[in-house]
């Protein structure tokens, strides 16, 4: 694996559409569930072990080499909420677009054309590990951890939080990141015996709910 | 693995300066228009989609802050049909839509280009920012930035990359220069000194006609892309 393209990719600039995403901070703020930097902590956490692992062990199925139209499918079940499943895909399209300027690869094209309007954004993650050289834990890492990083920069621009405390966040939940990016891969190793129904259906009813309400807000900072 | 520029063409374009459709014909010119909040940059896409639209197939992008509002007053405007106008959510950073990151607006010209096409030319709006925003090459082929009148008579002697670097700078709202005390003769040579080389349009829109200045503009680019 190359340590140089792991950073490229996981870097929050990677030209992939993650700016304009939430990850349900916004409902959540404006809920009152997040006010400060330890109700971020407890959010984040939330999501590391539910929409985080799913994520990551998708991403890390496809960059074993998984089918991704199988994969794709897997998460379309695991993402109940219309609007998620829009916005993955979205995601899906414009991480698509970066991956095959920055790593051009037969695969990629592929996924591209079987999927012109976007898979889902965890798998396109996984084929973008594999075109880039890296492994299915890297991949994991990645997803983990923008199952995190989102929210906790989208709460410094949402409630003005002290960057530093943010950051602090993500420092505290590496440990717990580590955990679940591992855990992932060994699902992915899983489902590549035992099929897609291997893969971890972990859910966050109550994220799922508030970004249906989100989608339909008048205004709103974020597009989740 | 082929690293060889042929390889974007199978599907979807990957890279955004790309002049051609996946199909290999010419895609529409794209133009920017940039410009502080409310310096009139909708009502200027406004006017030039009603002076343009009868010979020119056009859509429009917008990029709000945090609302469809720009979309919304083009479509209650009727200036275009519903279809040919997309609005793309910006996450509080509308200069990151246009500039670092813009595969949501690539996204956009593409579908409507998809859906609505064959087009000429596509406008996308900015959501409205500060001086320094500026749209990536990659996203247009050129940039207009809107200041007006009202914001005060010294932005152009401050320039940034707005004022210094668009392809044409519009000084809009002219028609209330005396009500701001805003002296149009300085700021009309504050920006030919900012940018020598470049075109300065005074506009206002309150008048008959206008756009026309900028419509010309336009009609000059688009005449050089189809070249
Ligand atoms: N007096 C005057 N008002 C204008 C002119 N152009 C735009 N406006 C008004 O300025 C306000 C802001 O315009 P808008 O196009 O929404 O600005 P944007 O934020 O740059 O898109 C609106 O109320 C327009 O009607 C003009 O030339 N003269
Ligand atoms: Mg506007």
């Amino acid at each position: 694996m190359s340590r140089g393209a792991l950073l490229v990719l996981a870097d929050g600039r990677f030209p992939a559409g993650g700016h304009a995403h939430s990850g349900g901070a916004e409902a959540a703020v404006r809920a009152g569930r997040v006010t400060g930097a330890a109700s971020l902590e407890d959010f984040c956490r939330g999501r590391l072990h539910t929409t985080g692992l799913v994520s990551a062990a998708l991403a890390a199925a496809a960059a074993l080499g998984a089918d991704p139209v199988e994969l794709d499918a897997a998460a379309d079940a695991r993402t109940p909420s219309p609007a998620l499943r829009t916005a993955s895909r979205k995601l899906g399209r414009q991480l698509t677009r970066a991956a095959r300027a920055a790593w051009p690869s037969g695969e990629l094209d592929a996924l591209s054309e079987r999927f012109p309007k976007g898979a889902h954004q965890p798998v396109v993650l996984g084929v973008t590990a594999r075109a880039a050289g890296l492994a299915p834990v890297d991949a994991a890492y990645c997803a983990v951890y923008e199952s995190v990083s989102g929210p906790a920069s989208a709460t410094v621009r949402l409630l003005g939080l002290d960057p530093f405390g943010a950051t602090g966040v993500l420092a505290r939940l590496a440990p717990e990141t580590d955990r679940v990016a591992e855990a992932a891969v060994r699902a992915a190793e899983r489902a590549a015996g035992e099929g897609t129904d291997a893969l971890p259906a972990a859910s966050a009813p109550l994220l799922e709910i508030s970004a249906q309400a989100h989608a339909g807000w008048d205004v709103r900072l974020f597009a989740t | 693995m082929h690293l060889d520029h042929a390889a974007s063409h199978d599907g979807p374009a990957a890279v955004g300066a790309d002049a051609h459709r996946p199909d290999g014909a010419r895609r529409a010119l794209r133009i920017g228009l940039g410009g502080p909040v409310g310096s009139g940059k909708t009502a200027t896409v406004a006017a030039l989609c009603r002076v343009l639209r009868d010979d020119v197939s056009l859509a429009v992008v917008t990029n709000d802050i945090y609302t469809r509002e720009d979309a919304e007053f083009l479509l209650r405007a009727a200036v275009l049909p519903p279809e040919r106008i997309a609005a793309v959510e910006t996450g509080a950073c509308p200069h990151t839509a246009i500039r670092d990151d813009i595969s949501a607006n690539l996204e956009a010209v593409e579908d409507l280009e998809d859906q609505v096409g064959p087009l000429d030319l596509i406008l996308v709006e900015s959501g409205g920012d500060n001086l320094t925003a500026t749209f990536s090459r990659g996203l247009v082929d050129a940039q207009i930035f809107v200041i007006d009148v009202a914001g005060g008579d010294d932005i152009p002697r401050k320039g940034g990359p707005g004022v210094t670097t668009a392809d044409l700078l519009v000084v809009n709202k002219t028609d209330l220069a005396p009500y701001v005390g805003s002296d149009l003769t300085r700021m009309a040579a504050d920006a030919r000194a900012q940018r020598p080389r470049l075109p300065v349009i005074l506009q206002s829109l309150r008048e008959e006609d206008g756009v026309g200045a900028v419509a010309d503009w336009v009609r000059a680019r688009l005449a050089a892309w189809t070249a």
